[in-house]
């Protein structure tokens, strides 16, 4: 309004003087005052002069603080779409590797804080194991079961609409049982762990780096990797395979529940089935990874708080990135398990 | 405002923090460069320099959260760089740490926060711990139903507060305190300095002390260091400083806040 205004005064100028007279105005704000004196200065340029006249006191020390002048843009390096793109894709390679070689080296850390604790027992702090087991795995029970049940019935469902049609019904229970039993009550839990855990882990360890908690701690000659990470790795460790286990067992009910109803399975040969489907080291295969999710989702939900800087915005950042790493890290580790086993037949 | 008289300078006092030539840089960017500096035991060291100058560097440098790059630190006349792991622990028993925020452990309260220190390295019966505990809490001006309280539950004059004493837990030898009164009103600010002033002479504790309140620097500080240009422009009473030509000193010390703590102050 006052910009357009003061244009079409500057525009119908045609006078060798013009006075602005500010005998009427009320109020003036910077914004005005900016808009005037730009005007006088724009009109000054035309070789047409321009004063005030009539200005209070008040509005002419604002007009002197807010004198016209030219601001100099911030000069902002030019470069192409192109380069740009190149340069992401080169920093976020270059930022996977540097992830992995920090993780390799965290994990050195980690086991040599381990190694202190073994050696030196006292240092271990049980009481924080037995915290964190309950918020990992005791408080996960819940959640872990329903979706595990769930989805034991979704799979069994489908499952028994392929297979009616060979007149297969009854081979629902290997499919279910396998694989549930190898891939799917791990993936499940691991991801659900990564999620509820793993955030966790980085949202307190960040928040606690942000509060300078973390230098407190060093400077009180606590070592963090020893009081914060150790138990919550541990209590992971020992947390997702008793998880995984009870997902397999939710999983395998809510299969055999659907297999009854869907397929006219009844229990008596759902289970019996099953015992001649599934062997001790389809169940192990499950188990036996179940740590090493574990250590990798660890592993990143501390590296990710640890890298957290001052800005609540860098610590959403790194807990997103926390999940989303852990679960895709848990997905890659668990295709190499798959070919490693079926490498070695087991 | 109390009267502290200021004990005189004796130059062969015990040195209980030695930096000599101390150089941090982050990236290619230099914040200390050579930079020498004493602190003798029991005096209150006010430690000021302006803005991003590098205050919380050195300070944090001396504690061992900032890798340095060149130069010497000895602390308690032991050479930081050559402790092993376990020495290193006994010296970090012998220093408190107040940081700026307080960094109070949030899941704790005041209480456990205190005792955090103790649990680690004293094996005392719980009755002992929560005894010392409340007269820590005590000593630094807490009310006593503060102590079950969680940080987030307090003031900022109290986490202050809580944390000096936490940092108080081991009868520490010295004390760093990072801007101890930024924050506080002006009334809370100096009781806050008779509170550390008072501490100081009870405990004989030797205060490093960076700030940038000039009634702290008045009222409780023996020395002052002024840091610039990565090193350390003048050092003294407050009195050198006001003779310093430096123009950042000069600015400081004479400004129209530094004349109106004078007024009030010395």
């Amino acid at each position: 309004m006052v910009e357009s205004l003061a244009a079409e005064i500057a525009a119908e100028a045609d006078q060798s003087h013009m006075i602005l007279d500010l005998a009427q105005v009320r109020r003036l704000d910077t914004l005005g005052a900016w808009v005037l004196d730009r005007t006088r200065h724009e009109l000054g340029s035309r070789d047409l002069g321009a004063d005030f006249a009539n200005a209070s006191q008040e509005q002419q020390i604002l007009l002197d603080e807010v004198a016209y002048r030219g601001f100099q843009e911030q000069a902002k390096p030019r470069r192409s779409k192109a380069v740009d793109f190149l340069v992401d894709v080169g920093q976020s390679v270059a930022g996977a590797g540097r992830d992995l070689v920090d993780g390799i080296a965290f994990l050195g850390e980690l086991v040599s804080a381990l190694i202190r604790v073994v050696v030196n027992p006292r240092r271990f702090r049980g009481t924080a194991v037995i915290n964190q087991l309950e918020q990992i795995a005791y408080r996960g029970v819940p959640i872990i079961v329903l979706i595990s049940f769930l989805v034991g019935c979704i799979v069994a469902q489908q499952g028994i609409f392929q297979l009616v049609r060979f007149g297969a019904t009854p081979f629902v229970v290997d499919l279910i049982g396998i694989l549930i039993l190898r891939e799917l009550a791990l993936l499940l839990t691991s991801i659900m762990v990564a999620g509820r855990s793993g955030s966790a882990f980085t949202a307190e360890i960040g928040s606690m780096k942000m509060r300078e908690e973390i230098d407190a701690l060093r400077v009180m000659g606590l070592d963090p990797i020893e009081v914060l990470i150790v138990p919550r790795v541990l209590a992971l460790v020992i947390g997702l395979p008793l998880l995984t286990f009870i997902s397999s067992i939710a999983a395998l009910s809510g299969g055999g529940v659907t297999a009854w109803l869907y397929g006219d399975v009844s229990p008596d040969v759902f289970l019996s089935r099953l015992r001649a489907a599934v062997s001790f080291n389809t169940f192990m295969v499950g188990m036996i990874k179940a740590p090493f999710m574990a250590l990798v989702i660890g592993i990143i939900a501390t590296l990710e708080g640890l890298a957290v800087q001052g800005s609540a915005e860098s610590l959403g950042r790194h807990v997103t990135s926390s999940v989303v790493k852990s679960i895709f890290m848990v997905i890659v580790l668990d295709g190499l398990f798959a070919m490693f086993f079926a490498a070695i037949r087991y | 405002m109390l009267d502290r008289v200021h004990p005189p300078i004796d130059r062969n006092r015990e040195v209980v923090i030695r930096v000599r030539g101390v150089e941090v840089g982050f990236g290619e960017k230099t914040i200390l460069r050579g930079l020498d500096l004493d602190v003798y035991r029991g005096e209150i060291l006010g430690f000021v320099g302006a803005s991003g100058q590098g205050k919380s560097v050195l300070t944090r440098t001396i504690l061992g959260l900032v890798p340095k790059r060149a130069g010497t630190i000895e602390v308690l006349g032991q050479n930081l760089d050559e402790l092993s792991p376990s020495e290193r622990r006994l010296l970090e028993r012998r220093w408190g740490v107040l940081f700026q925020q307080g960094a109070l452990f949030s899941a704790l309260t005041v209480k456990q926060n205190v005792q955090v220190p103790m649990r680690e390295y004293l094996h005392l019966s719980e009755r002992l711990l929560d005894e010392l505990a409340m007269l820590k809490i005590e000593m630094v001006g807490l009310k006593p139903d503060a102590a079950d309280k969680l940080p987030s539950e307090l003031s900022g004059g109290m986490i202050k507060r809580a944390a000096l004493a936490r940092a108080l837990a081991l009868d520490p030898d010295i004390v760093f305190l990072d801007e101890p009164t930024s924050g506080l009103d002006p009334i809370g600010a100096g009781e806050f300095d008779e509170l550390i002033a008072t501490l100081q002479r009870t405990l004989g504790l030797t205060v490093f002390m960076v700030t940038h309140d000039l009634d702290s620097l008045y009222t409780v500080c023996d020395r002052i260091a002024a840091l610039g240009e990565g090193k350390i422009l003048a050092e003294g009473p407050i009195e050198t400083l006001l003779e310093s030509d430096n123009p950042w000193i000069r600015s400081y010390f004479h400004g129209k806040r530094a004349r109106a703590a004078m007024a009030s102050g010395a």
